[in-house]
């Protein structure tokens, strides 16, 4: 199965990855070989067969409504690129 | 008596009878990691000053004994949160990140006075077969320097193959304990998914992430597999279920056990020592007592397609958090938000990981998601019902753990699918949230160790390591040592 550069410009914007022409080729090339790989898939016969979303058959998991010790701002910022008065600051998203 | 070379359960029977100190056993293992981790370079961050502290304590409140693992000192992938300790996945894309909690398998381990020696290297964000995808260094083989230790979790493997540490955690996606394991020549247990918590462990593929342990054999496992099961509320995948003591029933040998063995494993592709070891082994538990049992499974490659799926698509979801906003690394120039995102992530994320992401995010995008995502969770029922009908005529599957030993530094790294394809017998356990480990068998002509592969069903970690204790027996594996 082959995959078009455009193609592969598509998904890298829906992934917010950015590829030089050269890395776009490559990347095509190799995605679709595992792509073809993958075909393989179409062999089994899957007609009337549930996806198994999850392995264990655990459904919602509550837990009580206890209030706990949240972080404190100063930690939760402690790994931020950058913050200014308590917050993340990042680049401006409004104009 | 070399320390570095015993087991946890020997070490623990020399701290009690006081042959030596919690403190003379870190400071050899110290000693141990300064000169032999240069060789191999396991070790992202090495914590001695904090580990022989940790020590001192244990020795002066006198708590050797308040644990088995107490005093005994161990290596985690890091991948595996510890608070104020710096975590990065072997990625640039976490290169300063210092969590403000730990996961619950390192508190459980702290809680028990087990002690840290450091962090170690991995393949970034778990992705790969090799540790060659490490952003920071490649780690070698202690068997042969020149070859891979595996992956992901390559560190773990070496730190407790090259005796750094007594044992390690690691965490295993599609094979990354125990492929790593079996080319190192030590014991590598994953256990069923949901029996260890995932909580404080950097996330790849969720429904597959699994954190197990590499031990120096069989027992060990056991031991540690103890203390890191059980439920943990910050867990909503983890499993509610009473703990057991996976040693007691250890030693029961194999006298009644029926072994399962591939009727149409296909020997294409298998290193032919690696085959000998197979066909050692069924007379090994033929010989003590075991039963052997042709089984079908017919689904190898679909597994690894529906793998790759899977992963790649959990994989694009988990790391979209990756954005440079609230932690870890962040452009140093762009034009706009969007424009950070897109510097961060393509400057952040190393070749392998994009690949997956974009695998991923292809495979979820609109138009594919029936073809590929649900095609692949399809066949992940078939795959289930495939284990279901086998461990109906058999208490354990046996297999090789990797087709072939130890491959050359560089020698896959640029054809993906070869080096996706060195986990096809150890990603359909994933797939199917099954227990397996790696046992050492002997090795192979060029001095690499040969693993082999005991597959349980869900929840059978009991009879696997019963099963593997009794052919590490018949083996005696640990009469090699890695010159180093």
């Amino acid at each position: 199965m082959s995959i078009s550069n455009e193609e592969v410009t598509y998904v890298s914007k829906l992934a917010r990855l950015r590829f030089n022409e050269e890395e776009t080729k490559k990347m095509a090339k190799e995605l679709g070989s595992v792509l073809d790989y993958v075909a393989t898939l179409n062999e089994v016969d899957t007609s009337n067969i549930e996806p198994t979303e999850h392995i264990l058959q655990v459904s919602n998991v509550f837990r009580d409504d206890v209030v706990g010790t949240p972080l404190s701002n100063q930690v939760a910022l402690a790994n931020a690129p950058d913050q200014e008065n308590g917050c993340f600051k990042v680049p401006r998203v409004l104009d | 008596m070399n320390i570095n070379r015993l087991t946890i359960h020997e070490t623990k029977e020399a701290l009690s009878k006081g042959e030596f100190s919690s403190e003379e056993l870190v400071a050899s293992y110290a000693d141990r990691i300064e000169k032999v981790d240069p060789k191999v370079d396991a070790f992202l961050l090495k914590c001695l000053d904090d580990a022989k502290e940790h020590a001192k304590k244990i020795d002066s409140e006198g708590k050797t004994e308040s644990s088995i693992l107490s005093g005994i000192p161990y290596a985690l992938k890091d991948n595996i949160c510890t608070k104020d300790i710096k975590t990065t996945a072997a990625s640039k894309m976490l290169y300063n990140f210092v969590p403000p909690y730990s996961a619950d398998v390192y508190e459980r381990l702290q809680n028990l006075d087990s002690i840290m020696l450091g962090k170690v290297n991995m393949d970034e964000f778990a992705m790969g077969s090799s540790t060659e995808n490490s952003a920071f260094k490649t780690t070698k083989n202690p068997w042969d320097l020149s070859t891979v230790p595996g992956g992901s979790s390559g560190g773990s493997a070496v730190a407790v193959a090259a005796d750094m540490a007594a044992y390690a955690l690691g965490s295993d996606t599609g094979g990354s304990i125990r492929q790593p394991a079996s080319l190192c020549g030590v014991v590598g247990l994953k256990p069923t998914y949901g029996l260890v918590s995932r909580y404080g462990l950097i996330a790849f593929a969720s429904s597959l992430d699994q954190i197990g342990t590499f031990t120096k054999d069989v027992e060990d496992a056991a031991i540690v597999l103890n203390a890191i099961a059980g439920h943990d509320a910050k867990d909503s995948t983890s499993l509610n279920i009473s703990k057991k003591d996976y040693t007691v029933n250890l030693k029961r040998g194999a006298k009644g056990l029926k072994v399962g063995i591939l009727k149409n494993f296909n020997t294409e592709g298998v290193q032919e020592e690696v085959k000998t070891a197979m066909d050692e082994s069924i007379a090994a538990f033929k010989d003590a007592g075991a039963e052997i049992v042709e089984v079908d499974f017919r689904y190898f490659k679909q597994a690894l397609a529906a793998y790759y799926i899977v992963a790649c698509a959990e994989a694009s979801s988990n790391l979209a958090r990756y954005d440079g906003v609230r932690y870890g690394y962040r452009a140093k120039e762009y034009t706009d938000y969007i424009d950070m995102y897109y510097k961060t992530r393509s400057e952040g994320f190393g070749s392998e990981v994009k690949r997956r992401i974009m695998l991923g995010t292809y495979a979820l995008s609109s138009g594919y998601y029936d073809a590929y995502y649900k095609k692949g969770m399809q066949v992940r029922t078939v795959i289930i019902n495939e284990y279901n009908k086998i461990f109906e005529q058999c208490d354990v599957l046996m297999t090789p753990t990797s087709a072939t030993t130890a491959f050359k530094i560089g020698e896959k790294v640029d054809d993906p699918l070869q080096m996706y394809m060195s986990d096809t017998f150890t990603v359909p356990i994933n797939i199917a949230g099954i227990p397996a480990v790696s046992i050492p068998t002997k090795l192979d002509q060029k001095g690499l160790p040969i693993g082999i592969q005991i597959v349980g069903p869900a929840l059978g970690e009991e009879k696997i390591l019963q099963a593997a204790w009794a052919l590490e027996q018949s083996f005696n594996f640990r009469k090699n040592q890695p010159s180093l």
